[in-house]
């Protein structure tokens, strides 16, 4: 598996560098090489997966290193998908990096899994970590578009165009693309949640227990959701939208790591070492 | 061998005055080809006159003559004394002159570096020396490799990208808030020549309703007539921003007319939706703290030339590449044009038959091994005189000069018949 792994890591360190050589040159063909070598790194490291998963008969997601793999393969698979909607090319410049960086994460932490295996063999697990993952991805996602958005706005209202003027798309579209990663990010925390609670009910016996990582979950989804309804009837839209993106992915990243180090409880197994 | 010769003068050399003073109308233009046509010394005729050059690119045998002749007839049909524009004139020769008309038609000698209509000007006049007649092998080929090299420098570099006018530049700006235009409402306050160029642009990227207003009613109305919108009242100007996209302002007003608090509500009530204020006034019209309000955009007359003298910085820089095109391409067409004589085509014909002899006589021989060393060399020496019998007419006739000077079309011709210039 280690000799995969760092297969899918050079896939995707590639594709950081030829994106960035985009980022620069802004020659179309960059940005399709950047592309070819995330889809392959996408392709091989789908394969892993699904050869864990048959291989072990639960999803590989037990300990840190299983799970930061999966969250890589979220953020490519999200990636993918989005530029293939919006054709927002440029996004790769973000997305790359996180992945790698994601990947190279989860190579350096240690493998051991200590796990009673039983208890991952179950629908409502595989689904819950499928769908958080996803939805997690989208939220990583919106945060980047966020940034995007206000590197653009900074050029346009300090009338000094620079860098990024000509290389970034328009802030309706920027705007938009965050709006559907949001959406998309919290529809799929949703199912994702009520999955997992589920699954609780099925292991536990009791669908809340008060864990640290549920409570910040439901914090962090309700932050989600107060941006939503902010944008839909208020008009949070443009810079605030943005601004939350980034404060709500900060949340998420404390959620997925800052509870497992800091706060006890029945999570913790599954992403700490 | 011809020449080719270019002179004429532009904004660099000559002043407005100067300029329109040696301006050809199309009825001027007719009757230089009709002077030009049975003059001895001047071959071929490309005449172009534009706000900012007028130039006359012409083919001869005998340089120093032609230019004296057309200067005579410029100062003769313009009725001015040599001397008054003697100084502004600029002479070009041989790749001068190629190089020269390659980089006005690829707009690097234009006064906005980059401005594309240049191009269709320089087209409409070798059309127009087409229809005369007065455009012959050399200018034919010099032209069309004149609009290849142009949009070639236009496809492959930067030199024609990002706006470098006042209106242009408000279009990109609105194009990076908004996205696309289409449906975009826009409300002009005011009137005004750039202002109106604005809603002219705005109106071709298929922009939706616009709203007139102006301190007289009337004013409104007529000019709302002229962009099919609706003329309101300048009471309502609050109103029709919480509907609008884009605000164009020109008034003579000496204050501000829309402020800061103003907007701040009109952006609540509207939830956020972006609008462009676009102040072309002077005074201004559009208080900057606008600016400060997110999702509010404020591009003032000073702000839109930054912009712009941002962009020319960029097509200099482009137009650095398009000088190394060109030069690729002058090199070229120089040496197309030197091997357009008598000579270099007689001994390229002589090359291409000895050749194909040569290789078909040592096919032949495999198959003769039990001739003789003195059989090939007689073989050898018929071939020669073979070739020497068939070249013998077509040399006379290419040799034989045409009306005064070389008979370059016969040499295209025959260049062209066995092809001679491999590309």
């Amino acid at each position: 598996m280690n000799f995969i792994n760092s297969v899918i890591i050079v896939f995707y360190l590639m594709g950081t560098a030829t994106y960035l050589f985009f980022l620069f040159i802004q020659k179309k063909s960059w940005e399709k090489t950047g592309q070819y070598f995330l889809t392959a790194g996408f392709v091989i490291h789908t394969t892993a997966l699904v050869y864990g998963f048959i291989s072990s008969g639960h999803i590989p997601a037990r300990n840190l290193h299983e799970t930061l793999s999966v969250a890589g393969w979220a953020v490519v698979c999200a990636f993918l998908i989005l530029q293939y909607w919006f054709n927002l090319k440029i996004l790769g410049i973000y997305a790359a990096p996180l992945a790698s960086l994601i990947m190279v994460v989860s190579f350096i932490v240690p493998k051991a899994s200590v796990h009673d295996p039983e208890i991952f063999k179950s629908l409502w697990l595989f689904l819950h970590i499928l769908f958080i993952f996803l939805g997690e991805a989208s939220f990583a996602l919106a945060c980047g578009v966020g940034v995007l958005y206000l590197l653009q706005e900074r050029s346009i209202k300090s009338k000094r165009r620079g860098f990024f003027f000509h290389r970034l798309p328009s802030l309706d579209l920027l705007d938009t693309i965050g709006y559907v990663c949001i959406l998309a990010g919290f529809t799929l925390m949703t199912i994702g949640l009520i999955t997992g609670f589920v699954y609780a009910k099925t292991i536990w016996g009791k669908f809340w227990s008060a864990d640290p990582k549920e409570i910040w979950s439901i914090i962090t989804w309700l932050l989600y959701a107060a941006l939503l309804h902010g944008r839909l009837m208020i008009g949070w839209r443009g810079k605030r939208s943005a601004v939350m993106a980034i404060i709500g992915f900060a949340v998420i990243l404390f959620t997925f790591l800052g509870v497992n180090f800091l706060l006890e409880g029945h999570h913790e197994a599954f992403t700490r070492w | 061998m011809l020449d080719i010769v270019l002179i004429g003068i532009n904004h660099k050399t000559a002043p407005i005055e100067l300029r329109e003073c040696l301006a050809f109308s199309e009825e001027d233009m007719l009757n230089a080809f009709s002077v030009f046509k049975n003059n001895p010394v001047i071959m071929e005729l490309m005449l172009f006159s534009t706000c900012n050059r007028v130039e006359l690119l012409m083919t001869t045998p005998n340089p120093d003559k032609a230019i004296q002749t057309a200067k005579q007839y410029l100062s003769d049909s313009k009725q001015m004394a040599l001397k008054q524009f003697e100084n502004s004139l600029y002479i070009h020769q041989g790749d001068d002159a190629i190089r020269h008309i390659f980089r006005v038609a690829s707009s690097l000698d234009s006064l906005i570096v980059g401005e594309p209509q240049i191009l269709g000007q320089i087209k409409d006049a070798y059309r127009r020396a087409t229809s005369q007649k007065t455009s012959g092998v050399i200018l034919n080929r010099l032209l069309h490799k004149t609009f290849f090299i142009a949009k070639r420098v236009r496809h492959e570099t930067g030199i024609g990208d990002h706006a470098v006018s006042i209106s242009y530049a408000a279009i990109e700006l609105a194009k990076k808030i908004f996205g696309s235009l289409e449906g975009k409402e826009i409300l002009l306050i005011g009137a005004g020549e750039m202002a109106e160029l604005a809603v002219e642009n705005l109106i071709r990227n298929r922009s939706g309703d616009i709203f007139v207003a102006n301190r007289t009613f009337e004013n409104a109305m007529k000019l709302a007539d002229k962009f099919k919108g609706q003329a309101i009242r300048f009471e309502e100007i609050s109103s029709a921003i919480e509907q609008v996209d884009i605000i164009i302002s020109s008034t003579g007003a000496r204050d501000l007319i829309i402020h800061q608090d103003q907007v701040k509500k009109i952006l609540r009530k509207r939830k956020n939706r972006p609008l462009f204020f676009i102040d072309i006034a002077v005074p201004r019209d559009i208080d900057p703290g606008i600016n400060r309000l997110t999702n509010a955009y404020v591009y003032d007359i000073d702000d839109l030339k930054g912009v712009i003298e941002e962009n020319i910085e960029d097509r200099k820089r482009e137009a650095v590449k398009a000088e190394r095109m060109i030069d690729e391409a002058v090199i070229k067409f120089r040496q197309w044009h030197e091997n357009l004589d008598i000579v270099p085509t007689i001994i390229d014909l002589r090359k291409k038959l000895e050749t194909i002899a040569q290789n078909e006589v040592k096919k032949t021989f495999k198959s003769l091994q039990h001739l003789s060393e003195t059989d090939y060399q007689a073989i050898y020496r018929m071939t020669h005189a073979i070739i020497n019998k068939i070249l013998h007419d077509p040399t006379l006739f290419l040799k034989q000069n045409g009306y005064h000077g070389p008979n370059s079309a016969s040499i295209d011709v025959t260049r062209k018949l066995f092809r001679l210039d491999e590309e």
